[in-house]
C-alpha cells in the first residue's frame, strides 16, 4: 500500500523521459544492429535466427526420409557434407539417424516455432500494437536474445562433435538419456543439449516476463483489455504458460543432469549392462515423463497459440470482417491455456498408468476439442460471405485452419487412452502432431512474415511467389502427412531405422517413398519463400503506410519506424481492432485511433454516448463525484 | 496529472490500478516461475516417495536453527524498509547490514545442515530421498544466494543515500524477494518434516 503516493508520478515522468531519450536516440552499428534494444531490431533478430534453425531442421528431416523412402539408395554422394556418419555402402548409419530424429524434433519445436515464431512476433508487435515505445526492460529483451543465441550455438555444435548430437529423441527419456555408455548420442552430445536447453530456458523466461510486463503496464490511452487485438491476448496467453511450464522443464533437466554427471538415482534404477548391475537404486523414469511432459503439452499450445492469433487477425483483415466472436476467441484460448496443463498425461497412456487416471485424462483430453473447434468455427464465420482479399498472408492463415482441423480430428483418436494402445508411438502420432501443431503453427508464422514484412522491412515481398510458395507447400504437407495416417494405422512405428527386416511392414515402401518424394518437394518450396524474403529486404516494391487497409496501431507508424516507434505522441485508441466494412462507414475499415467523434455516419447508438468522453480529451471530470459518496 | 480534476478521471484510459512498476511487476513473474519450479521438485518428491524403497531421515537439528535466522532476517528487512519509507537512514543502514549478515549466516547454517547429513550418513548419490534433499535445499540456497547479491547492493546503495521515501523500489523489490524467499524455505522445511 505504501507505494500508492509515489506511483501515478513516477509512472508519468518515467514514460515522458522515455519518449524524449528515443526521439534522439542515434547509436553506432553495434548497438543499433547486434546488442539492440530495440524490440523490432530484436524481433528480426529472432526471425531470421529462426530460419536458419527451420533450414537446418528441415534438411535433417530430408535425409531421414531419404533413408526411410529410398532404403537402398546410395548416397555417397552426400559423403562430402556427411562424412564419417555415412556406412561404407553409402547408407546413413543407424545411429545417426537417430541423431537427424531428435535433432530435427528440438530444433523444429524449441528454436524454430517456440523462440522464433513468440520470439519474433511477441518482440515485433506487442509494442507496436499495444501503443507502446518499447519493452518494459529493452536490456532484458536483448539478453533474451543473446541468451537464445548462445544456447543456438552450443546446440549447433553438438551437431558436429565426432561421436554425434543427442540421439534420444527430442523427449530425452531416461535411462537412454542418462546413461552415457548407452549410445552414442548420450555421451558428450546429451550434455551439450541439456545445457544448450537450460540457457534456452532462461531465454525463453526472460522473454515471456517482459511480453507479461508489457502488455498489462504499457497500454497506450484507451487500449482497454477489450480492445486489445487477438494477436496480443494470445503472445500474452503464451507468454503465461511459458512461465508456468518451463520451470519445470528446468526441474525435470537438472534431476537428469545430476543422474548423468553426479551418479544420484532420480530416474535410475535396477539397469544392467552387459550383465553387471549399476550402482543407481531406487530411482523412477517415470518420474521424468510426467515432469517432462508437464512442459512438454503446454508447449504444444506455446507453439500454436502465437499462430492462431497472428491467423485471427490476418483473417479478420483480408476477410474485410469483423473478427466473429471476438470474446469466444478469447475465452477459448484461456481455456485451452488452462486445459492444456492438465492434459500431460495422455502422453503416457502405455506407461502402465492406472486405467482410472488415463479415464480422467482422456475427458480432460477431449475437452481441448470444444474451444478449438470453438475457434476453427469463428474461423470460418469470419470467412463467410466475407470480401476475402487472397493475399499471400491470407491464403496461409486459411492453410492453418485447414491443417487445425485434419490434424485437431486425430487428436480425438489419440486423446482416447483405449485407443492410444493401438496406435501409440506409430506414425499416426506423427501425422497428427506434425499436422495439427507443426504445419499449423509454421503457417501461422509464415503468414506472420508475409503480413508484416511491410512493417518490418519497409518494402513489400512478391506475391506471386508467395502464390507459388503457398501451394507448393500446402499440396507438399498434405502429401507427406496424410499417408502417415495409413502407416500408423498399419502399426509402423516411429523413429525405426528401416523396415525391411520385418516382412509385416514391407507393405508400404511405396507410399514412404511418396512420402520422402513429397517432403523433398516441401523443402524446395521453402527456398522460393527465401529467395523472395531476401530479395524483398533489398529491392521489394516500396510499402505503402497501411498496405492491407488494416486497423491497428502498427499502421500508424512511419514507414520505417526508429527507436520509439512513433515520431510524435502515441495515438489514443477509442475503438475494438475490427472495425471493418461498418455499415455507413466511408471506407471499409476504421483504424483504432479514430475517435467516434469523427465517424458520426457508422456510429451505434452506445457509440454516440462515447462521443462525450472523447470531447474531454478523452476523460470526464464528474464535479460532484463527492457528493454521490 | 498534477491538477484537481485529474483525481477524478474516468476510466477511458487502460485501468491503472494493476500498472505497477514494470521492473516490480517483472519481480512477481520471476517468483511465479520459481514457485513453479519448486512445485515441480516438491511433487516430483512425493510422486517418488508414494512409490517406495525411501530411506526416512532425520531433519538435521540445524535446519530449525537456520529457519530461526531466515525468519528473523525476513523482520529486519522489513524493518529496513519501513524505515527508509519514513526516511530514517540510520535505521535502514543498521537493519538492512543486519539481514545480509543474517542471510549469510543461513547459508552457512544451510552448510552445516549439509554436514550435519554427511555425518548421519544421507549423502547426495544414494536413495532418491537424500538426493532429493540435498537438491531442494541447495537450489534454494541458490536463490538465497542471488537475493544476499542483491541485498548487498541495495545495501550499498543506502550507504550513498540512494535509497530513501523518493526512491523505493530497489528495496521494495528487495524486501519482497527476500520475504518471498523466506516462505519459500518455511514452505520446504515444513514439506520435508511432513514427508520423509
Amino acid at each position: 500500500m505504501a507505494t500508492i503516493d509515489i506511483h501515478p508520478q513516477t509512472s508519468t515522468h518515467h514514460h515522458d523521459d522515455h519518449a524524449h531519450e528515443h526521439e534522439h536516440h542515434h547509436g553506432n552499428f553495434w548497438t543499433n544492429y547486434i546488442f539492440s534494444e530495440d524490440h523490432k531490431v530484436i524481433a528480426k533478430q529472432f526471425l531470421i535466427t529462426g530460419m536458419a534453425w527451420a533450414l537446418i531442421g528441415g534438411i535433417l528431416s530430408v535425409l531421414f526420409r531419404l533413408q526411410l523412402g529410398f532404403p537402398d539408395a546410395d548416397l555417397s554422394w552426400l559423403k562430402p557434407i556427411l562424412g564419417g556418419w555415412l556406412t561404407p555402402e553409402g547408407k546413413i548409419d543407424p545411429e545417426f539417424y537417430l541423431a537427424l530424429v531428435t535433432m530435427h524434433g528440438t530444433i523444429m519445436v524449441f528454436f524454430v516455432l517456440t523462440a522464433g515464431l513468440s520470439g519474433t512476433f511477441s518482440n515485433f508487435l506487442i509494442p507496436l500494437q499495444i501503443g507502446a515505445r518499447d519493452m518494459a526492460s529493452g536490456f532484458m529483451n536483448m539478453l533474451s536474445y543473446w541468451f537464445f543465441f548462445l544456447s543456438s550455438v552450443i546446440m549447433f555444435t553438438s551437431l558436429f562433435i565426432s561421436t554425434g548430437p543427442a540421439s534420444g529423441g527430442w523427449v530425452i527419456y531416461p535411462p537412454l538419456s542418462a546413461l552415457p555408455q548407452a549410445m552414442q548420442g548420450s555421451g558428450l552430445g546429451m550434455t551439450l543439449w541439456l545445457v544448450a536447453m537450460a540457457i534456452f530456458i532462461a531465454s525463453s523466461l526472460l522473454g515471456s516476463i517482459n511480453y507479461i510486463t508489457t502488455v498489462i503496464n504499457m497500454r497506450t490511452q484507451g487500449m482497454s483489455f477489450t480492445r486489445l487485438p487477438l494477436t496480443i491476448w494470445a503472445f500474452f496467453f503464451t507468454a503465461i504458460i511459458g512461465i508456468l511450464s518451463f520451470p519445470v522443464l528446468f526441474a525435470a533437466a537438472l534431476l537428469l543432469i545430476f543422474d548423468r554427471s553426479f551418479g544420484t538415482s532420480f530416474y535410475l534404477s535396477d539397469i544392467y549392462i552387459g550383465g553387471e548391475a549399476l550402482p543407481n537404486q531406487g530411482g523412477s523414469p517415470i518420474l521424468f515423463q510426467h515432469l517432462f511432459w508437464f512442459l512438454g503439452h503446454p508447449e504444444v499450445y506455446i507453439v500454436l497459440l502465437p499462430a492462431l492469433g497472428i491467423t485471427s487477425e490476418i483473417i479478420a483483415t483480408n476477410s474485410r470482417k469483423p473478427i466473429f466472436g471476438y470474446k469466444a476467441m478469447v475465452g477459448s484460448m484461456l481455456f485451452i491455456a488452462i486445459l492444456s496443463f492438465v492434459v500431460w498425461a495422455h502422453h503416457m497412456f502405455v506407461t502402465g498408468m492406472n486405467p482410472f487416471l488415463g479415464s480422467i485424462f482422456t475427458l480432460l483430453t477431449l475437452i481441448i476439442a470444444v474451444p478449438s473447434a470453438v475457434k476453427i468455427f469463428n474461423y470460418v464465420t469470419t470467412l463467410w460471405k466475407g470480401n476475402i482479399r487472397f493475399t499471400a498472408a491470407m491464403l496461409f492463415s486459411i492453410g492453418l485452419v485447414s491443417f487445425f482441423l485434419t490434424g485437431g480430428i486425430t487428436g480425438i483418436f489419440l486423446g482416447n487412452s483405449a485407443i492410444d494402445i493401438q496406435l501409440h508411438d506409430t506414425y499416426f502420432v506423427v501425422a497428427h502432431f506434425h499436422l495439427v501443431m507443426g504445419s499449423a503453427s509454421f503457417f501461422g508464422m509464415v503468414a506472420g512474415v508475409y503480413h508484416w514484412f511491410p512493417k518490418m522491412f519497409g518494402r513489400m515481398m512478391d506475391e506471386k511467389l508467395g502464390y507459388i510458395h503457398f501451394w507448393l507447400t500446402f499440396i507438399g504437407v498434405y502429401l507427406v502427412f496424410f499417408p502417415m495416417h495409413y502407416i500408423g494405422i498399419a502399426g509402423f512405428p516411429r523413429r525405426y531405422y528401416s523396415w525391411t527386416n520385418f516382412e509385416t511392414f514391407s507393405g508400404f515402401a511405396d507410399l514412404n517413398m511418396l512420402v520422402s518424394a513429397a517432403a523433398i518437394l516441401t523443402l524446395s518450396a521453402q527456398f522460393i519463400f527465401l529467395f523472395n524474403f531476401i530479395y524483398s529486404i533489398f529491392r521489394g516494391k516500396a510499402a505503402p503506410a497501411n498496405p492491407w487497409n488494416s486497423t491497428t496501431l502498427e499502421w500508424t507508424t512511419p514507414r520505417n519506424p526508429g527507436h520509439g516507434n512513433w515520431p510524435g505522441e502515441i495515438p489514443t485508441v477509442y475503438r475494438w481492432p475490427y472495425d471493418y466494412s461498418k455499415p455507413g462507414a466511408k471506407e471499409d475499415f476504421i483504424p483504432q485511433h479514430i475517435p467516434y467523434s469523427e465517424t458520426p455516419e457508422s456510429n451505434l447508438p452506445h457509440e454516440n454516448e462515447l462521443i462525450k468522453l472523447e470531447l474531454n480529451n478523452g476523460s470526464i471530470t464528474v464535479e460532484n463525484k463527492d457528493q454521490k459518496h | 496529472m498534477e491538477n484537481v480534476a485529474g483525481d477524478f478521471r474516468i476510466v477511458e484510459e487502460p485501468k491503472k490500478p494493476m500498472a505497477m512498476e514494470p521492473r516490480k511487476f517483472g519481480m512477481w513473474l520471476f517468483m511465479g516461475s520459481v514457485v513453479m519450479l519448486f512445485a515441480a521438485l516438491t511433487s516430483a518428491y512425493i510422486v517418488r516417495e508414494a512409490e517406495g524403497n525411501w530411506v526416512y531421515f532425520d531433519m538435521p537439528s540445524i535446519f530449525t536453527i537456520s529457519t530461526i535466522v531466515i525468519l528473523v532476517s525476513s523482520i529486519t528487512m522489513q524493518w529496513a524498509y519501513w524505515s527508509a519509507r519514513k526516511d530514517n537512514l540510520e535505521n535502514t543502514k543498521i537493519m538492512i547490514t543486519i539481514t545480509a549478515v543474517l542471510g549469510i549466516a543461513f547459508l552457512v547454517l544451510q552448510w552445516q545442515g549439509w554436514v550435519q547429513l554427511v555425518a548421519n550418513k544421507i549423502y547426495f548419490v544414494g536413495n532418491p530421498s537424500g538426493s532429493f534433499l540435498y537438491v531442494l535445499t541447495g537450489v534454494h540456497a541458490l536463490h538465497i544466494i542471488s537475493a544476499v547479491v542483491f541485498l548487498l547492493i541495495v545495501m550499498v546503495a543506502t550507504y550513498r543515500y540512494k535509497v530513501h521515501s523518493k526512491s523505493l523500489v530497489s528495496i521494495e523489490m528487495c524486501t519482497t524477494y527476500w520475504h518471498f524467499l523466506g516462505g519459500l524455505w518455511l514452505y520446504l522445511f515444513v514439506f520435508l518434516l511432513l514427508y520423509r
